[in-house]
């Protein structure tokens, strides 16, 4: 399924694209993100605790960053698996618009999983990932609120 | 109180399922015991490029991880189906490779791909978590019609655009012509639903190597242990016959999933070898979702033709069937010789034809599920008709008589030929049964409850008692169809028999012996059945397509019949009397017509003493008999489904569900009604409940029962259970098989009652009540335009 939203932050477009390449603050605001290392300017591992239904496990995975077209956006795509839990997928494409000192986020997700995961909580993926994501950019936007005006 | 033939024998087997004392497969513990768990392909397609064990290896308790390449390397066949099905343009189905590892591709969610064996259950699991397979993912194909689509994904080499065949039966021109000539043409598109068997047991197997002996010993939920050893040994080569013993002790259902050998079975047996261990593995019900061949998922479009006197005159039917990621043992057979057979129904239909294409998807292999074809052709068939009789604004019970096959043996166009029935006779029971006269009152007392009240028919003929082995063979079965059974005397008169039949619930250690009783006239409690063990019995092909009655029991009678004429030869010699003046009564066997007698028991001894037999006669009172039937049995029913809707929230309560049966005859009614009463329960679960679900990358979403759902109590009605007996010519019982009926007829009756109730013959399974509900409202704003 695909997901869409809309989020205005208060800060310049150059701040927010600057986050959202920011290794440490992508940990901070991808829900359930234990760990997130970069491994080169666009890519990164992660160990991520996702819980879908009656299935939690951790899942190991790469975070890759392409189409880049700084500072208007990116997509940002991920792939895990948590052992026999099964694997989950995703991508967000990203796009930032200048509207005068603030910034309007856009983004288009959308996630897959598969083995028990899909087995076990299929009734429950569509509107876990919705959540995840919405969860990720408002995370994303009180980062940015809290923090913009101090790093400007 | 009789016990013998159309008693209501309590089942002799039942005091030790209901106390806990059934010794089922996974209740074997041997010594040396380790554990397997299989790792499996958490992608639908996807190359298999490496497989890194290392880390499951260095994990507690793990003896060994074993991959596919190992496992061809040791020289073990791939799984084959086991019945050729040839297209109609003369070229061979394409069988692709199926490994019980896969090595360099896994085809579904669920292919194993490598075994870890550890000393406990848990390690194993634990540690196939730990064995990391790289995979490189491909695109993958759920859902049949998308598996013709030009670009669709190639799953099988030897497999170009994904068809396994394209095969026809009947004569398209003749149904051509007829449905051209026709003035009434109903057509229809229907779709049957994929459906997970759920036996109440989960699939295991223990494989135990004595390497002293270099013998296997299987143990294993199997319906067929003589047909699993023979694949084993022929195809798979782990050992020949004569080193591998299979044995199926009690096993609890099968439902058609429990006929083939899987990749677990013979995965097993090869670790048992490799590691000098017994090896078992116990699926759970996860596995048992992913792994258990499926049933049904077809799609066909149907025409139907009728002339002015409402009479059958053209019937064309095409039928695309998902055979899943690899082909099944039987697989090839169900939506052809199982399936198009059927398509004349009860009806006589001169102008026939149906095209089936099958294709491999990436999904569980699809293979025989308790009625296997012949409910998908009722479900066509009986769809049909109670949505031409509403076309033609005629009584569907009217539309089915005028069309009714009323002499016998009768040839239909689809190579079968009915042995015996009475078709008006049982739908007029079930009419009266279901109080039809009745309805039009109920359904006007229901309205002003703001209920909407239906009725649905089906009428329906299946072929059982698979099958002469002649007539298999032409049409590409790959094994004979026919049944064994030794009858052992005792020295002190009690029987044994050895059956190749397989007992998994139809209560065979009652009717079988049943029928011995009878015969002998000595107390039930003196017969034993002995069965699932090829060390045991001399062969059998197992029980399925309702085959026991009519094939395995009739192997009983033959042997019998020999063990008779013995026992009349000893008497006849000991009490100094003609043979044919002997007769069999009360536990005697007597000189008809005089008080000159010998006890049962005494006969059984004189033939073991031996001190005085004919001259000539071999000691011993033991025979054994192969039967192999010169046709199918064909038994036939007519059910009637009265149901009602709530509008408001399109829930439908089953109020009444009649069948009329021609089961030929009846050994045990007890175990007749009970085995309707469960099919049915089946068919009602896939007409409203039953429902596979892949999402389109091929993951399996309906993996447990939070969201595949089995019938419940509360989802069935009280039952109205009769028979009316036409004997079968074709065995020595007259019997017909009664274990699939109520599979085979149940569907389209519910479908035809909801259709009827809410005014939209729209309506695909499962009807559930969202389903039903927008059935609904669509005839709503039809109506409001």
């Amino acid at each position: 399924m695909d997901m869409t939203g809309e989020y205005r932050i208060a800060a310049a477009r150059d701040v927010v694209w600057a986050a959202l390449n920011d290794a440490e603050v992508l940990k901070a605001c991808i829900p359930g993100c234990q760990e997130l290392e970069k491994t080169s300017d666009t890519e990164m591992t992660a160990l991520v605790v996702l819980k879908i239904g009656p299935v939690k496990a951790k899942f190991k995975g790469a975070v890759e960053l392409v189409n880049i077209n700084a500072p208007e956006g990116y997509t940002i795509q991920g792939e895990g698996t948590g052992g026999i839990a099964g694997y989950a997928k995703g991508s967000a494409d990203v796009a930032l618009a200048a509207d005068g000192d603030e910034t309007v986020l856009t983004f288009t997700a959308n996630a897959n999983v598969g083995g028990k995961i899909a087995q076990l909580g299929s009734r429950l993926i569509d509107s876990t990932a919705k959540k995840l994501a919405n969860k990720f950019f408002d995370n994303f936007h009180k980062h940015l609120s809290n923090e913009g005006p101090e790093e400007t | 109180m009789s016990t013998g033939i159309g008693a209501r024998v309590k089942r002799k087997e039942d005091k030790r399922f209901t106390t806990g004392k059934g010794k089922y497969t996974d209740d074997i513990r041997n010594d040396n015991q380790a554990y397997a768990a299989f790792v499996r392909s958490t992608h639908a397609h996807a190359n298999i490029k490496g497989i890194d064990a290392s880390a499951a290896l260095a994990m507690d308790g793990v003896i060994e991880v074993l991959d596919g390449h190992q496992l061809t390397g040791d020289g073990i066949g791939n799984i084959i189906c086991g019945w050729a099905v040839t297209s109609k343009d003369g070229s061979p189905m394409n069988m692709g490779a199926w490994s019980a590892l896969a090595t360099s591709k896994a085809r579904y969610v669920g292919d194993a791909i490598a075994v870890v064996i550890a000393e406990t259950q848990a390690q194993a699991r634990i540690a196939a978590e730990a064995v990391v397979v790289d995979y490189e993912e491909l695109p993958a194909i759920a859902h049949v019609m998308k598996a013709m689509a030009e670009d669709a994904p190639n799953i099988h080499e030897n497999a170009p655009g994904n068809l396994i065949y394209d095969w026809e039966l009947g004569d398209e021109a003749l149904a051509d012509a007829g449905l051209a000539s026709a003035t009434h043409i109903t057509t229809l598109d229907l779709t049957n639903n994929r459906l997970s068997p759920n036996p109440m047991e989960p699939r295991v197997a223990i494989a135990t190597y004595d390497d002293a002996e270099e013998h296997y010993t299987l143990h294993t939920t199997s319906q067929n242990p003589h047909v699993a050893r023979l694949l084993l040994s022929a195809f798979y080569q782990v050992a020949p016959e004569n080193k591998l013993r299979v044995i199926a002790p009690d096993v609890g259902g099968g439902f058609g999933a429990k006929i083939y050998v899987y990749p677990e079975e013979i995965t097993c047996l090869w670790a048992s070898m490799r590691t000098n261990r017994s090896i078992k593995w116990t699926s759970d019900r996860s596995e048992a979702f992913l792994t258990d061949a499926h049933g049904r998922d077809h799609v066909t479009t149907a025409k139907m033709g009728f002339d002015d006197n409402h009479k059958i005159v053209g019937f064309k039917v095409d039928t695309v069937a998902n055979l899943g990621a690899y082909m099944s043992l039987f697989s090839s057979s169900v939506p052809t010789y199982l399936y198009a057979t059927l398509l004349s129904g009860q009806y006589n239909i001169q102008n026939l034809h149906c095209n089936v294409r099958t294709y491999y998807t990436n999904t569980v292999p699809v293979d025989a599920y308790r009625g296997a074809g012949r409910p998908e052709a009722t479900y066509v068939m009986e769809r049909m008709m109670e949505t031409a009789a509403r076309e033609l604004d005629m009584d569907p019970a009217e539309l089915r008589r005028i069309n009714f096959i009323q002499t016998f043996p009768h040839q239909t166009p689809m190579l079968m030929a009915y042995d015996a029935g009475d078709f008006p006779k049982i739908l007029e029971m079930a009419q009266d049964a279901a109080d039809i006269a009745g309805f039009a009152a109920r359904k006007t007392e229901a309205a002003g409850r703001g209920k909407l009240r239906g009725i649905g028919y089906s009428t329906f003929i299946e072929a059982c008692g698979l099958a002469p082995s002649q007539a298999a063979g032409s049409l590409g079965a790959g094994v004979g169809l026919w049944e064994s059974a030794e009858v052992r005397v005792n020295p002190v008169g009690s029987i044994e028999i050895l059956t190749g039949s397989h007992s998994h619930g139809q209560g065979h250690e009652t009717t079988f012996a049943q029928i011995v009783a009878d015969r002998f006239d000595i107390p039930i409690e003196s017969v034993s059945i002995v069965h699932g063990d090829t060390d045991k019995v001399q062969f059998g092909m197992g029980t399925y397509g309702s085959r026991s009655a009519p094939v395995g029991m009739s192997a009983v009678v033959k042997a019998m019949d020999k063990v008779e004429a013995k026992v009349k030869k000893i008497a006849a010699h000991t009490l100094e009397a003609a043979e044919e003046d002997i007769v069999i009564e009360g536990g005697q066997v007597k000189v008809a017509g005089t008080d000159k007698a010998m006890g049962w028991h005494e006969v059984g001894l004189a033939a073991y003493i031996a001190h005085n037999l004919p001259e000539g006669m071999e000691p011993g009172l033991k025979e054994t008999a192969f039967f192999d039937p010169v046709n199918f049995s064909f038994p036939s029913g007519a059910f009637i489904c009265e149901v009602e809707v709530d509008p408001d929230t399109g829930v439908t309560e089953i109020i009444k569900f009649t069948a009329a049966d021609d089961f030929g005859t009846i050994i045990n009614p007890m175990i007749v009604e009970g085995q309707v009463h469960g099919g049915v329960t089946q068919g009602i679960g896939q007409a409203l409940l039953e429902q596979v679900v892949y999402d389109d990358d091929g993951q399996l979403l309906t993996g447990s029962y939070m969201d595949y759902t089995m019938p419940r109590a509360a989802d069935i009605p009280f039952f109205d259970v009769s028979h009316h007996e036409t004997p079968s010519p074709n065995n020595p019982l007259g019997v017909k098989g009664c274990g699939e009926a109520g599979a085979i007829g149940s569907p389209p009756a519910v479908i035809n009652a909801i259709t009827d109730a809410i005014g939209n013959n729209n309506l695909a399974m499962p009807a559930t009540p969202q389903a039903v509900w927008r059935a609904i409202q669509a005839t709503k704003s039809v109506a409001a335009e």
